[in-house]
């Protein structure tokens, strides 16, 4: 028997990249993979640029270009915004200066950075990962340490391949049980943040555990560490098992072969020993998980989609009495008003929480044979062009369109305001990206976050709509 | 990086939790390729009408804060995106401090990364803060790194806990990366190692 204290996944990943230690306790933190995107680069390479510094491992970076582009046919033509425009050619001229690593944007493998670094093997078990974007965290679900960073750290990891980080408190999210008909891996990372709240997570690391849990596909355990950060944690994260090993195998960047067999020996030995310690420990019944729809401006403020919208009135605490009625006013809610009256003008499936093939599937199944309802824009925008490809030899596409919704190219899209795909003020959306904040979708655009079924089914309703209501056309 | 030493100034107060990234800084906002000139869309839905006119109830439109150099607020400032443009629109607008209970965690590590100061102060202190704050430019704060401590119009000093390498940084305005380089030796010892034991990690 081992006398070693038992150890979090975590712990062991931390301390397997721990390079150094400053007389502080601060860490030099050696990080595995840097994926880069055009938003939150320019200023770190024009920093390295300033100093006279090299990137000290193009082979550990990968750059691609996913916030700023149009998902229609115009983003062949060229970004008709001057300012867009000039941050991905900044980003392209950075990549061969530098010699970092990119994937074009006209090639089939551009995405959303979060899809594709899984999706390209780029983003395996037991890595340091680190992105300038909060997303980061959804590559936790391989079983890796990764979370977002700034620009500064953008160009600290560039320059020395590490970061100085203090480390986090481990916390635990059980959601043991089965997950009841409808809900998905979105409504258990939304149940979850509206049980602990935004801040919920701060300062800690979160690792999701629990048999449903382990029961979902690794699109699911990246849809729920993606929204780890609307929970306040540093980062998400799902031990590795043999679903993990299995999505791993064959993909372009993962190890082949003889190595392919070493990864998997040493990742088997990362999960959480039995008796390690959690800070920190919560526990929800995957049973009582309903599908959920957030009616406010913070992803906390969720709730089950049979409920009604709250009356700020009946709050104790005055700071946040005034918040919900600022909510309220700019959702344009009336208190106890049912979610599911409420009419919706645009649906956005997409996003790094909802992209993957598993999510235009689950999509899918509700929208084919029925009809987008009148009035409506349902857009859906595949993660990166591979899934793309893979929808369309599915036949996916054709149900889209045969069902009145728009199949666009890959990117960030709708999920904020920095490209076409934009609210315009007073729309409401149902959306299955991560973040409801005032704004984020457009100024003034109105924005209620649900899973991609849950999502299918208001496009095809017109409203909020509870999709247990809508299950698929020929099913019981 | 400027150093921060010592810091009077006015304070705004933002009596609200969960002030995020997207309300500091829009995303429409992130499409510059410089640091610098963020400060005009500091909290611009906040701040301004679609017209571009401003909004005359906002705190900083108002004549005793347009100089504001500290913020005041309440729990989770800094919240969502990991956007180093919300603390470069802070430091640009003028604001070198920002005061609250607690801070998201990204916003909390950019901010020390350009010179800008985040004190966690327990919620009590920060409603008398915030009370002080109200007063305008009758009422100005002191924040005093190498004492760790904020002074109130009063003269009521309060301490605050920070971290000290960071303190040390701040108060130097040193920059990371030169820092780290200075391990290079344990960084190239590290990669030998690893190269060894996970050769995959390796192009």
């Amino acid at each position: 028997m081992s006398a070693e204290k038992p150890r979090t996944l975590f712990d062991k990943i931390w301390a397997h990249h721990v390079v150094d230690t400053l007389p502080d306790g601060t860490a030099l933190l050696y990080i595995d993979r840097h994926l880069v995107h055009e938003v939150t680069s320019p200023q770190a390479f024009e920093g390295l640029r300033v100093a006279g510094r090299p990137v000290h491992r193009p082979d550990a970076t990968m750059a691609v270009i996913d916030h700023n582009i149009a998902t229609d046919e115009t983003r062949r033509t060229g970004i008709l915004d001057p300012e867009s425009r000039l941050q991905v050619e900044t980003l392209e001229h950075n990549v061969v200066e530098f010699g970092v690593p990119f994937i074009p944007l006209l090639d089939a493998r551009q995405g959303i950075v979060h899809v594709i670094g899984p999706e390209q093997g780029l983003s395996l078990p037991g890595m340091t990962i680190v992105c300038g974007d909060s997303h980061t965290s959804t590559h936790g679900a391989m079983g890796a340490l990764a979370f977002g960073i700034g620009t500064s750290e953008v160009e600290h990891v560039l320059a020395t391949q590490t970061l100085l980080q203090k480390p986090a408190k481990n916390m635990r999210v059980t959601v043991d049980g089965q997950l009841p008909l409808g809900c998905t891996a979105k409504d258990i990372v939304l149940a979850i943040i509206g049980k602990i709240g935004t801040a919920g997570g701060t300062g800690h690391v979160i690792e999701f555990a629990g048999e449903a849990i382990r029961a979902l596909d690794m699109a699911g355990r990246m849809t729920v560490c993606n929204m780890s950060i609307e929970a306040g944690a540093r980062a998400g994260m799902v031990a590795p098992d043999q679903t993990t090993f299995d999505y791993v195998k064959g993909r372009p960047f993962a190890p082949k072969g003889e190595a392919f067999d070493r990864a998997v020996a040493w990742w088997s030995t990362l999960p959480s020993d039995p008796g390690a310690h959690f800070d920190k420990e919560v526990f929800l019944r995957a049973e009582d998980i309903v599908p959920m729809v957030t009616w406010g401006t913070s992803p906390e403020d969720v709730a089950p989609i049979t409920a009604s919208v709250p009356d700020p009135a009946a709050a104790v605490d005055e700071t946040r009495r005034a918040q919900l009625q600022r909510m309220v006013e700019y959702m344009g809610l009336t208190p106890g008003q049912k979610l599911t009256d409420l009419k919706v003008d645009v649906v956005f499936i997409g996003s790094c929480t909802n992209s993957r093939i598993e999510d235009m599937r689950a999509a899918a199944a509700i929208a084919k044979g029925r009809h987008v309802a009148e009035g409506v824009r349902a857009m859906v925008v595949p993660g990166s062009g591979l899934v793309k490809l893979q929808a369309e030899q599915e036949g996916l596409d054709r149900v889209f369109l045969d069902a009145g919704f728009e199949w666009r190219e890959a990117g960030c899209s709708m999920c904020l305001g920095m490209n076409p795909d934009k609210l315009t003020p007073g729309q409401r959306s149902a959306s299955t990206s991560n973040r409801n904040f005032e704004g984020r979708q457009g100024p003034g655009g109105r924005t209620h976050l649900l899973s991609p079924a849950m999502a299918a089914a208001a496009a095809l309703a017109g409203h909020l709509a509870d999709v247990r209501d809508w299950q698929p056309v020929g099913s019981a | 990086m400027k150093p921060f030493t010592t810091l009077t100034g006015v304070a705004a107060p933002l009596p609200a939790a969960n002030i995020d990234t997207d309300k500091i800084i829009p995303a429409r906002f992130l499409k510059t390729i410089a640091r610098t000139g963020l400060g005009q869309h500091l909290f611009a839905n906040m701040r301004f009408n679609e017209d571009g006119s401003e909004k005359p109830d906002f705190v900083l439109n108002q004549p005793a804060y347009r100089n504001s150099e500290i913020l005041i607020a309440y729990e989770n400032f800094g919240c969502g995106s990991s956007r180093e443009h919300a603390p470069w629109a802070l430091l640009d607008f003028g604001i070198r401090c920002v005061i609250a209970p607690d801070f998201a965690d990204i916003f909390h590590n950019n901010s020390f990364k350009n010179g800008i100061l985040p004190i966690r102060l327990p919620r009590e202190i920060c409603e008398k803060l915030m009370d002080d704050a109200r007063l305008g430019g009758n009422a100005r704060l002191t924040v005093d790194l190498e004492r760790s401590v904020v002074v109130r119009p009063n003269g009521e000093e309060i301490p605050f806990e920070i971290d000290p390498f960071r303190r040390h940084c701040l108060l130097n305005g040193l920059d990371d990366i030169g820092q780290t380089l200075q391990h290079k030796p344990a960084i190239d010892s590290f990669e030998a190692r690893q190269r060894a034991a996970q050769p995959w990690l390796y192009a």
